[in-house]
């Protein structure tokens, strides 16, 4: 395994141009320290307050087979403290300043963040770096909050039905791609994780060759390039770190069904999903598209689906059309539909079925386009005001393989979509042949049953 | 290469006063319009944009018992279709100008958040007025919407939040309409006719009862000018706010069975009003026992040594006609007894004994440290202002609301905690099929 690892070169600043910093003029600037650790500064001078976040491109979807959960685990023990921090310590210290921590896992990233007074910042780089590599773990702290994440996922899935079919209708989606794992893992992987499991994840992927740093607020980059030369660039790079090359979906040949049954759905529907392509650095055409094709399928009252199936036909309740477009690897083109009552899912399914063939035929109400594109320019206004929110815009797409020109170009990309751009990433994505149909529903024989 | 250990840190602690960042950049306009309107505004011109916070108080409290849900299904409409304009029109018209209405009810208040684009102002007020003025409640768009309440409140029976939540309420408040489904039942839903909304909407849309905030790129004079043609036709009066609720807790644990992994816990007791002379100790003191997540005492003792729980919270609930202290968390059927026995031994140890110098230390530089931080947007602060005038506050909260927490001494705390906390009153609702408790009180 080792060897493996020195042939795969470590390239953690794939996703930065290496050298000078360059501010661009929205105050973003960015550069690479000497250990590979990529920084990026947003200032925003309107409150005394800043955001520091580190980011380490690695997520659940790196997981060693048979270990689901270990990102997520890992989470949470990187408060159990250091040599230096005892358990709980760290979030403590923020607290007792006024600030507030937390922490977050996805299948592409791990992310820490706090939010304080714009003058502790070298204090939060003290004890963030202080964790990268110094997290001391002992069973009597982690076996607790193995506990902890296995009530974590009772409440967020396991009592659910909602949930528990998503999760389902994901893992029949990715065949081989271990996006099809949920990210809080399996329960009965989660009961047998161990400390040393958590331990072994650590060392391979907390390094300052795999994370990013971001500091968003009342900073500058001529500050944050000071902190972070003294509190980060000491900590040596891991020079064992693997490219995150993960196995690939093969080509989907026959549509998917899956059907969940719950006693305590009391609203069925049916659920759709397309595997589609991501946004990709320096080529985010496809996915632009595919974000403008789903706001005209499913945005608003004039949305397609809407306008079909609620308001003309009737067949509908709700129609939710999601693509998120932020991955590292093949994402999901995602639709809903809530069937009207009276409607059965089968009419339900059948009905957007032939919407979506209409919509392909149709072409594409080019008022509405044109409206979605105010919309996205007008977004880029409305974020500025949420500093939290842009750190975490970057945070997610830098950990996503893109590139902070790949970020900056974006608003660009979708202004600069045609109707048929649209179409062809429809026909490309939109097809039966290569879709997951999923149904919520009640057991069909106590449906009619109230249960309390 | 680490420099700091656990000396240092806490030094950070002890310098936190002098590193408070002020209120410099929070400058609060009290604007009075000629129309009569008074409104808080906070400029901020480096973004184009404006938030709007407008509260009229009343919210789904208002509902008469057999017209459960009106208003909050009124609420749903206010924005499909007004004037001219059909529901999908009107959608057009407003994303047209990239504005936003987000338009909310709850037992409290309906509640319109508004953000527009400094250059089409003028344009998204109209709607807004439109909406707010003019709204048509077309039969299908009623029809529409109607079926996606019913369909909420089924789904509702079935959701084990939502019936802790319901059962809570109901033991709590007796007859007053808190105690009612402020979305109302399907049979009251199902009934309600146009005319009931029509008569929802006048009887909570109105001046009397309005409450305005503003953050974001706009001067004085342009809100003021604003909201006059935006409120001024509006009803002055609308329909009579209930009064006070009288509120009851017997300290029972009542259990409704239900088909989960995990029992979903609700808690209360008593709160204490905003104005009393004790508020600030009590906050400082919710803080230490529940409110603070990691360090306060119930996620000590639940979560971080025993695994219990994935979240528990407690919270001051400072309603307008109600003050109570509540609580909650998940956990599994198999250990909700002892959860429950570990949240009422922590009530009562709090009460008896107080919290330690250092955890009222730890609480207040929190509290104070992070106030300042809460004002980070025109979002955060045009709802902080509204709160502010909700709760009878003046501009110099901001300048004094620190100072208060700082006053706040052990003895205080201790005292308060004596006083507030009982653990004879605090009253479980336990839905889902915990083991060792048997349904029923």
């Amino acid at each position: 395994m080792g060897l493996l690892n020195r042939l795969c070169a470590p390239v953690a600043a794939f996703a930065f141009i290496a050298g000078g910093a360059h501010a661009s003029e929205d105050g973003i600037s960015q550069f690479t320290l000497e250990n590979g650790m990529d920084v990026l500064v947003i200032e925003d001078h309107r409150s005394p307050a800043v955001v520091h976040m580190v980011w380490y491109r690695v997520g659940a979807a790196d997981e060693p087979l048979g270990t689901s959960g270990i990102a997520h685990y890992l989470e949470h023990l990187m408060f159990k403290g250091t040599e230096n921090m005892a358990a709980g310590e760290f979030s403590e210290v923020v607290r007792a300043n006024g600030g507030s921590d937390n922490a977050f896992t996805s299948w592409d990233y791990t992310g820490y963040f706090q939010r304080v007074a714009a003058d502790l910042l070298p204090q939060m780089m003290e004890m963030e770096a202080d964790r990268m590599t110094g997290l001391i773990l002992t069973d009597d702290v982690a076996l607790p909050e193995r506990s902890v994440i296995l009530e974590e996922r009772s409440q967020r899935v396991d009592s659910d039905p909602g949930a528990q079919f998503r999760e389902q209708a994901l893992a029949i989606q990715y065949l081989n791609h271990p996006y099809g794992r949920p990210i809080i893992g399996w329960r009965h992987e989660m009961e047998e994780l161990s400390t040393d499991d958590a331990l072994e994840f650590y060392r391979e992927y907390y390094a300052p060759n795999n994370a990013i740093l971001i500091v968003a607020g009342d900073v500058t980059e001529a500050e944050v390039r000071s902190l972070a030369e003294e509190y980060y660039a000491p900590i040596p790079a891991n020079p064992e770190l693997k490219r995150r090359e993960r196995v690939a979906e093969p080509p989907q040949t026959a549509a998917r069904r899956v059907v969940f049954e719950d006693q305590r759905v009391a609203q069925p529907y049916v659920a759709r999903s397309y595997l589609a392509p991501e946004r990709n650095p320096g080529d985010q055409d496809r996915a632009a598209a595919l974000t403008l094709l789903s706001a005209l399928l499913g945005d608003g009252p004039d949305g397609f689906l809407s306008r079909r199936l609620e308001f003309d036909a009737k067949t509908a309740l709700y129609t939710g059309v999601w693509y998120g477009g932020t991955s590292l690897d093949p994402t999901t083109f995602n639709i809903t539909v809530v069937p009207a009552e009276g409607v059965s899912l089968e009419d339900g399914e059948a009905a957007l079925d032939a919407a979506l063939a209409e919509f392909m035929e149709g072409g594409i109400d080019m008022e509405k386009l044109d409206r979605l594109k105010r919309q996205y320019a007008a977004q880029s206004i409305y974020e500025m005001d949420s500093t939290q929110g842009r750190a975490r815009k970057y945070g997610v797409a830098l950990t996503s393989g893109l590139t902070v020109e790949d970020v900056q170009a974006w608003p660009e990309v979708l202004q600069s979509v045609t109707e048929d751009d649209i179409l062809a990433a429809a026909r490309e994505v939109l097809v039966p042949q290569t879709s997951v149909t999923g149904w919520l529903r009640a057991p069909q024989a106590v449906a009619s049953e109230v249960i309390q | 290469m680490i420099r700091f250990a656990k000396p240092a840190a806490l030094s950070l602690v002890l310098t936190v006063t002098a590193a408070l960042p002020s209120f410099a950049s929070v400058d609060i306009a009290e604007v009075e319009t000629p129309g009569g309107l008074t409104a808080w505004l906070v400029e901020e011109p480096t973004i184009p944009f404006v938030a709007l916070e407008i509260v009229f108080k009343g919210g789904t409290s208002l509902d008469a018992p057999e017209k459960l849900g009106a208003v909050n299904l009124m609420t749903a409409l206010i924005e499909e279709g007004a004037g001219d304009l059909d529901a999908r029109a009107f959608a057009a018209a407003r994303d047209d100008l990239a504005a936003s209405f987000r338009f909310s009810a709850s037992d409290d208040s309906v509640s319109v958040s508004a953000r527009f684009l400094v250059d089409t102002t003028d344009e998204a007020m109209d709607l807004l007025h439109s909406a707010l003025t003019e709204p048509r409640f077309d039969a299908d768009a009623v029809e529409r919407v109607r079926a996606q309440v019913l369909s909420g409140l089924r789904s509702d029976a079935e959701d084990p939040n939502a019936i802790a939540g319901r059962t809570f309420a109901e033991a709590v408040f007796g007859d007053h309409p808190y105690a009612r489904a402020g979305d109302g039942t399907p049979d009251t839903v199902a009934a309600l006719t146009r005319d009931d909304l029509m008569a929802a909407f006048k009887g909570a849309i109105a001046r009397d009862r309005v409450t305005i905030a503003a953050a974001g790129d706009i001067s004085p004079e342009a809100l003021s000018s604003l909201l006059d043609s935006l409120l001024a036709d509006l009803p002055e009066t609308g329909t009579a706010l209930p009064g006070p609720a009288t509120i009851s807790f017997d300290g029972s644990t009542t259990v409704i069975d239900f088909p989960t992994p995990q029992s979903v816990i609700s808690f209360g007791q008593p709160g204490i009003a905003r104005d009393d002379d004790d508020f600030f100790a009590a906050y400082v003191l919710n803080q230490i026992l529940g409110g603070g997540g990691f360090g306060s005492r119930l996620t000590e003792e639940v979560r971080v040594k025993r695994g219990l729980t994935y979240g528990i919270y407690s919270y001051l609930a400072n309603k307008d006609l109600a003050d109570l202290y509540v609580g909650g968390a998940s956990t599994a059927n198999a250990r909700a007894a002892e959860t429950i026995e570990v949240v009422r031994a922590e009530w009562a140890r709090m009460a008896e004994e107080g919290p330690t110098q250092a955890e009222l230390d730890a609480a207040k530089t929190y509290l104070i440290g992070g106030y300042p931080l809460r004002f980070d947007s025109n979002a955060s602060i045009a709802n902080i202002l509204v709160g502010m005038q909700l709760d009878d506050l003046t501009p110099e909260y901001l300048e004094t609301r620190n100072d208060r927490v700082a006053a706040v001494t052990l003895d205080d705390v201790k005292r308060v905690a004596a006083e507030l906390l009982d653990p004879d009153e605090l009253t479980f609702i336990v839905v889902g099929q915990p083991e060792g408790l048997a349904p029923g009180n």
